[in-house]
């Protein structure tokens, strides 16, 4: 099967991703979009890594799923604490930085 | 020769001052009598110097005494020294003399003033200062003396400055002061540039290698420090304001020693200007200028003050103006700066006095028949008017008619010039002295009714009396035998006589002649008629201009003053919408832009998120653009 089609696949995840951080308000669904343009990136070093036949692609994959890892741990807990002081998960409410 | 012990003379005034600076209000009870003390210790340690000179012989009579390495850059060395020899002990002796005497005045007269410990604290300073200005062995020592001086002056002047008017004149003089130290420092400057040095015997010594511009640029420069702290021609118009200070500071400061610098000066700098004749000219021409200035300002001045400040002007012109005659008339301006001495600082006590007695009043219209309630100032003034007045035997007679002679002696169409406005200057000097004499102690009384003139105590006639002695015998004992200029002599260079225009006993005689018709007007014009007791309205438009001192300051209002400020204006102006301008724009252009994009941090994570999005998307684009 032709490499690139995996390539598509990655684009169109990523887009997805893309469109559902700058849409979307609910602080979790915007997470879980964050993790979807990860994975969507991750699926693009596999399949680099497999067209030119080296490890590098799919090592960095790893590192990714570490780093997104940790992401999700420290983001989840600020989601958690927000909600819990102001009762409301959406992004655009955390916005008291900017004054 | 070397001594040690010179420093004494300026440590110990100088520590009258600081104790009474440092000590303040604890000192109020003894401050005087401590500076009193320390003055008169610094004039017994003159009078030690003076024996032991008088005991060696002329060769060996200049002493010295190096006192620190003061700068020492490279080969650029100056040491601070102090030089005692024979000119310099002529002053130390008129300084502390004079000073001692003027601070026993001081010590009633200002009884009454809560500050008299601060007065006397400055007191000690001018004699420091000026002490060491006489005792420097270099330009730039004398210049420390010649600065602490000005201060000391500026201080006293402004003693009550609670009165702006007297905060504004010890402004004026300072800052007309200013002008002339400009030139001090002008010259020391060439000085160095030209000669690689400005110690007295360095430059005495590299004179005749020098060209003469060099030297004319120095002479002119030293003459424009003269003026400017002798208040000659054209810097004089601070000294008749200067009389806002106590009657003691004008007796010490501005009549018989820091006036006198300006001839101490010329007369150190001998050796430039004789070998300048430019400038030793100029020296003269200022010294005829002043004297015929200050004596038409003394004859329509009311204030008594002013009236003997115009009348200082006009004496130390004499003294410029024998000065600039050459080696032949240093010792006569230096024996006319020591009568002066006497009997200004006399006639300024007395007139301290009778500003004592009667309320502070200076008007010499609201004073008159003075003689009966004052019988000890009445005298000592009227010696001290007879010396001024050059009668014989008393002191002004040997001084100014020496001068005079001197003058008429100088030579060619000069002489004749220089020797007539001499002799006018004493007719006219004559005429204003006899007048504040009328005016003051005879007549009838026009005073004020709070007035009750009274003989004031035994502290301030003391000083008087003593100074009127000095005005009575000082002129025969320094010319007895040629007594001073045989002294002052090995200084000079000396070339010989001079043909006699005048014999001494023709000019003496003028001189008397013109000085009798000098009184004799005065008499006539205030003795036989009533003086009234305003000055008249309805006088010519001569005596109006010398009212307002020959229109000095109206002259630099205009040239000087008024240019000065526009200038400034036009700078601040310029500083203002230029310099800062430019500046603030490049602040407004930062603030202007950190404005606009203000509006872009909006607080919502959304649209930070768009905007990366956004920009990495046209990242990705332009890259692509560019690879293809």
């Amino acid at each position: 099967m032709d490499a690139a089609n995996y390539l598509y696949l990655s684009a169109l995840l990523f887009t997805i991703g893309a469109v559902g951080v700058v849409v979307r308000r609910n602080a979790i669904v915007v997470f879980m979009c964050i993790e979807l343009m990860l994975n969507a990136a991750n699926l693009s070093f596999v399949t680099f890594s497999r067209i030119n036949g080296d490890l590098n692609g799919q090592v960095i994959a790893f590192f990714t799923m570490v780093v997104a890892a940790c992401e999700v741990v420290v983001g989840l807990a600020i989601i958690v604490t927000i909600y819990r002081s102001r009762r409301s998960a959406s992004v655009d409410d955390a916005s008291l930085l900017k004054r | 020769m070397i001594s040690n012990s010179l420093v004494y003379l300026i440590a110990l005034p100088l520590a009258g001052a600081a104790i009474l600076l440092l000590a303040g209000r604890r000192s109020d009870k003894w401050g005087h009598l401590l500076a009193t003390a320390l003055s008169a210790s610094s004039f017994f340690v003159g009078l030690y110097q003076l024996s032991l000179m008088l005991g060696r012989s002329n060769e060996q009579r200049p002493i010295s005494q190096k006192l620190f390495e003061w700068i020492s850059v490279g080969s650029f060395k100056i040491d601070a020294g102090l030089m005692l020899d024979q000119l310099s002990i002529c002053f130390v002796l008129l300084i502390t003399g004079v000073g001692t005497l003027i601070h026993v005045y001081s010590i009633s007269y200002m009884s009454h003033d809560p500050d008299r410990r601060r007065f006397f604290a400055f007191l000690n300073l001018f004699i420091a200062a000026m002490l060491l200005l006489v005792l420097g062995d270099s330009y730039l020592n004398l210049y420390v003396g010649w600065e602490g001086v000005g201060l000391a002056s500026y201080l006293l002047i402004g003693f009550w400055n609670q009165k702006p008017a007297y905060a504004t004149a010890s402004k004026k003089a300072f800052v007309m002061n200013r002008v002339g130290d400009m030139g001090l420092s002008f010259a020391i400057m060439i000085a160095f540039a030209t000669m690689g040095t400005v110690s007295f015997t360095g430059v005495k010594a590299a004179v005749e290698h020098t060209s003469t511009a060099a030297l004319t640029g120095i002479g002119i420069m030293l003459l424009v420090a003269a003026t400017g702290k002798s208040a000659q021609f054209p810097l004089q118009a601070w000294l008749g304001d200067a009389m806002a200070g106590p009657t003691p500071v004008s007796a010490l400061i501005h009549a018989a020693t820091m006036v006198t610098a300006g001839v101490y000066l010329i007369t150190r700098s001998n050796f430039i200007f004789d070998a300048a004749p430019t400038a030793q000219l100029l020296v003269v021409i200022v010294g005829a200028v002043t004297l015929m200035f200050g004596a038409l300002i003394g004859t329509a001045k009311d204030d008594i003050k002013k009236a003997l400040a115009a009348s200082t002007m006009s004496q130390i012109g004499y003294m410029i103006l024998g000065a600039g005659l050459g080696p032949v008339g240093y010792a006569f301006a230096i024996m006319h700066l020591l009568t002066h001495g006497f009997f200004k600082a006399g006639m300024f006590l007395g007139a301290g006095s009778v500003m004592h007695g009667m309320n502070d009043e200076v008007n010499m219209r609201k004073y008159g028949a003075l003689r009966k309630f004052m019988p000890i100032t009445f005298a000592t003034f009227g010696l001290g008017y007879l010396a001024i007045l050059g009668v014989p035997p008393f002191a002004g007679f040997y001084s100014k008619d020496m001068i005079i002679e001197t003058a008429f002696n100088s030579g060619g169409i000069k002489g004749i010039i220089l020797g007539s406005v001499t002799l006018l200057g004493a007719s006219i000097t004559a005429f204003y002295m006899t007048r504040v004499m009328i005016l003051t102690f005879t007549g009838k009384s026009r005073w004020d009714d709070q007035a009750h003139p009274h003989e004031s105590p035994w502290l301030m006639w003391l000083p008087m009396a003593i100074l009127a002695i000095g005005s009575v015998t000082s002129g025969y004992l320094l010319s007895h035998g040629n007594a001073l200029v045989n002294w002052l002599s090995p200084l000079f260079e000396n070339h010989g006589e001079h043909e006699e225009l005048l014999s001494p006993i023709v000019v003496s005689g003028l001189a008397l002649t013109m000085v009798a018709i000098g009184v004799a007007i005065a008499f006539l014009k205030y003795s036989r008629n009533q003086v009234s007791d305003v000055a008249p309205e309805n006088v010519s438009i001569f005596t109006r201009i010398a009212r307002q001192d020959l229109l000095q300051d109206r002259f630099n209002e205009s040239v000087f003053m008024r240019p000065g400020q526009v200038l400034t204006k036009i700078l601040v102006r310029t500083d203002d919408s230029v310099i800062d301008g430019a500046v603030r724009t490049v602040g407004r252009a930062a603030m202007g832009s950190g404005a606009s994009l203000r509006g872009v941090q909006s607080g919502f994570v959304r649209s930070y998120a768009a905007l990366i999005l956004v920009g990495a998307v046209a990242l990705i684009a332009a890259i692509w653009v560019v690879t293809q």
